[in-house]
């Protein structure tokens, strides 16, 4: 107790502050080492690699931007792989969404028994990108599948999901949906922090549940909308092991995600210089696409509490 | 105001009305989620009910729902398949869970108090640079680090697997153990201090054993992501006797017959102890999903 006074002089302070720096950094150490080691230095590297063509066995020979006039001008696959991955992300974006905002909503009805349902939607979050892929080739096989098995079922011509270059990408969107409850957890956290009487308001005022949706849960969910398109579209573009399980890119080429191209580019041809060019590319598309939708979201979000939209 | 008194013109009638709608909606809200259940659990059925069917059954038309007969031995069959060693292929699973938990949970733990508690220079700018990192397509490092444990000669071995995880656990789960520090009443520290304890032991003593719920999330979407890593082992794990499940799960698919029934079967047992864990865990990892935001 007698030694708070001591704390005044101010001479002290100074080295209070630096025995409080060195302990801040002894608990953020483990981190701060770690984003040094296995991020900066990794992404300096590979901005150097990508300026070079490097196939491990040899040293990296410097080629300045040849890698990316290559990939830009020549490289049919790399457009290719982009205009996948970029149709995957829309058709995922808006599906994927809107199926788990409805999900949401219907998770969020004060029924009993509540829990049970939500442990069946949740439950696809927990299987292993592997076993849900082969999973779901089976469920797609053109011939013995269970899915076609119910479309003839009630009178339908079987479609060959995952054999024709024009269903092949749907099916992975179908199937992204299936695994992507994790969307649906974070818009029923978002609903539930909805005050109720916004719609005990809305609902006196003579809205009907469609127009609440509009009026009162929409708005008021933007924020949560917001972080889940970001999350969603960044995490499109790491779409990587069904691609590579299910179809291999195929067929032609109709699912040949750039996360495939950059993966063989690496590790079956050995080309890393190349490949590291492809994900700078990535990269920069990724923070242009952020930079974009923060932009974007001043007009639409609505943060409770702020005067400006 | 003055909407308060409406309801009370016409109270009887439209309270009968109000009920009879609920009702209605109720049932629509049932149904709705039974169909949704039905939907969403059925690919998992199909995997099961799959898992003990045999071979030739599987590969004709049209497919049945539950087994004609019942093939428990697929199990046994597929455990021991050619070219597969799945009694390895789960103990280096379980080597590289016990050898990468315990570094997740203390480093991230240990930051997430630092970046809760402590004041220093330098803090936010190393927060936003931990929350930035998130947002950097792993691809930007795959290449370098590859590069890097190639020149270390890990290649082949779980270092690349494991070690990274000591160093801060990841950039999600410090930031789900920072909120929840930061809800921990600061006058639990204020009276320790008091009592001449350092940070270190305030985080041993007390933050630890309080952010149980917390670090059960951690715990479980740390197991759950290295149960289902498949792009890490794929990349780093060379020859078969160092698989994981995951990527041993994938011998099954041949160049010429793919074993169905073996795939569904191994994929039964690797998903039922995550389904056990989720149903056990789950308001810990509803809440783990929810503050972090992303899939781990």
């Amino acid at each position: 107790m007698t030694a708070i006074p001591a704390n005044f002089p101010a001479p002290k302070r100074r080295r209070h502050s630096w025995r409080k720096t060195i302990e801040g950094y002894l608990f953020i150490g483990p981190v701060v080492l770690g984003l040094i080691i296995w991020t900066f230095g990794p992404m300096i590297a590979s901005a150097y690699y990508s300026l070079t063509d490097y196939r491990i066995v040899q040293p990296p020979e410097f080629i300045g931007f040849g890698n990316y006039i290559e990939l830009f001008t020549t490289d049919r696959l790399f457009i290719q792989s982009l205009s996948v991955t970029v149709r995957y992300g829309l058709m995922f974006m808006v599906l994927g969404q809107i199926v788990s905002l409805l999900l949401a909503v219907l998770l969020t009805q004060k029924v009993r028994g509540m829990a049970i349902f939500r442990t069946f939607f949740y439950m696809p979050i927990i299987v292993p990108y592997v076993a849900s892929a082969l999973l779901w080739r089976y469920l797609y096989n053109k011939d013995f599948g269970p899915i076609n098995a119910v479309l003839q079922a009630i009178g339908l011509d079987p479609i060959n999901w995952l054999g024709s270059p024009e269903s092949s990408l749907f099916s992975m969107v179908i199937m992204s949906v299936w695994t992507g409850a994790v969307t649906t957890i974070i818009y029923v956290a978002g609903l539930q922090q909805i005050p109720e009487d916004l719609h005990d308001a809305a609902k006196i005022d003579g809205a009907n549940a469609v127009q609440r949706f509009f009026a009162v849960t929409i708005p008021m969910l933007s924020p949560t909308i917001f972080f889940n398109v970001v999350t969603g579209f960044i995490g499109s573009f790491q779409f990587f092991v069904p691609a590579f399980l299910m179809t291999d890119g195929g067929p032609i080429k109709s699912t040949y995600f750039y996360n495939l191209n950059i993966y063989e580019k690496a590790f079956r041809w050995l080309e890393m210089g190349y490949a590291s060019a492809m994900a700078w590319v990535l990269f920069i598309i990724i923070m242009a696409i952020t930079v974009v939708l923060f932009r974007v979201s001043n007009r639409w979000v609505y943060y409770e509490g702020s005067n400006e939209r | 105001m003055t909407t308060l008194t409406r309801p009370s013109l016409n109270a009887h009638a439209h309270n009968h009305q109000a009920r009879r709608q609920k009702q209605l909606g109720m049932g629509a809200v049932y149904a709705l989620l039974i169909i949704g259940s039905l939907i969403f659990m059925m690919p998992l059925i199909i995997m099961v009910a799959t898992s003990f069917k045999s071979f030739s059954e599987i590969n004709t038309y049209p497919p049945t729902i539950l087994p004609n007969v019942w093939l428990p031995e697929n199990y046994a069959n597929a455990w021991n398949y050619q070219n597969t060693n799945f009694t390895r292929w789960t103990f280096n699973t379980l080597l590289i869970i016990a050898a990468t938990l315990p570094g997740v949970i203390l480093t991230s733990s240990l930051c997430a108090y630092g970046f809760a508690r402590l004041e220093f220079p330098g803090r936010k700018v190393w927060f936003g640079l931990v929350l930035a990192s998130v947002m950097l397509p792993p691809q930007v490092t795959l290449i370098p680090l590859y590069i890097l444990f190639y020149n270390l000669g890990w290649l082949n071995t779980f270092y690349p697997l494991i070690i990274p995880a000591w160093f801060g656990g990841g950039a999600l789960n410090i930031f789900l153990l920072r909120q929840f520090y930061m809800q921990i009443p600061r006058e639990l520290d204020e009276a320790a201090t008091l009592d001449g304890a350092s940070h270190f032991t305030i985080w041993w003593r007390i933050y630890m054993p309080l952010s149980r719920p917390a670090l059960i999330s951690v715990t479980f979407l740390t197991v759950l992501g290295i149960w289902n890593d498949f792009l890490g082992p794929l990349i780093y794990l060379t020859s078969p006797e160092n698989y994981t499940l995951a990527l041993g799960l994938n011998m099954f698919q041949g160049l010429f017959i793919t074993r169905t029934d073996y795939i569904m079967a191994i994929s039964t047992l690797m998903v039922l102890p995550m389904i056990v864990m989720f149903i056990v865990a789950q308001r810990y990892v509803v809440q783990g999903f929810v503050t972090s935001g992303l899939k781990g």
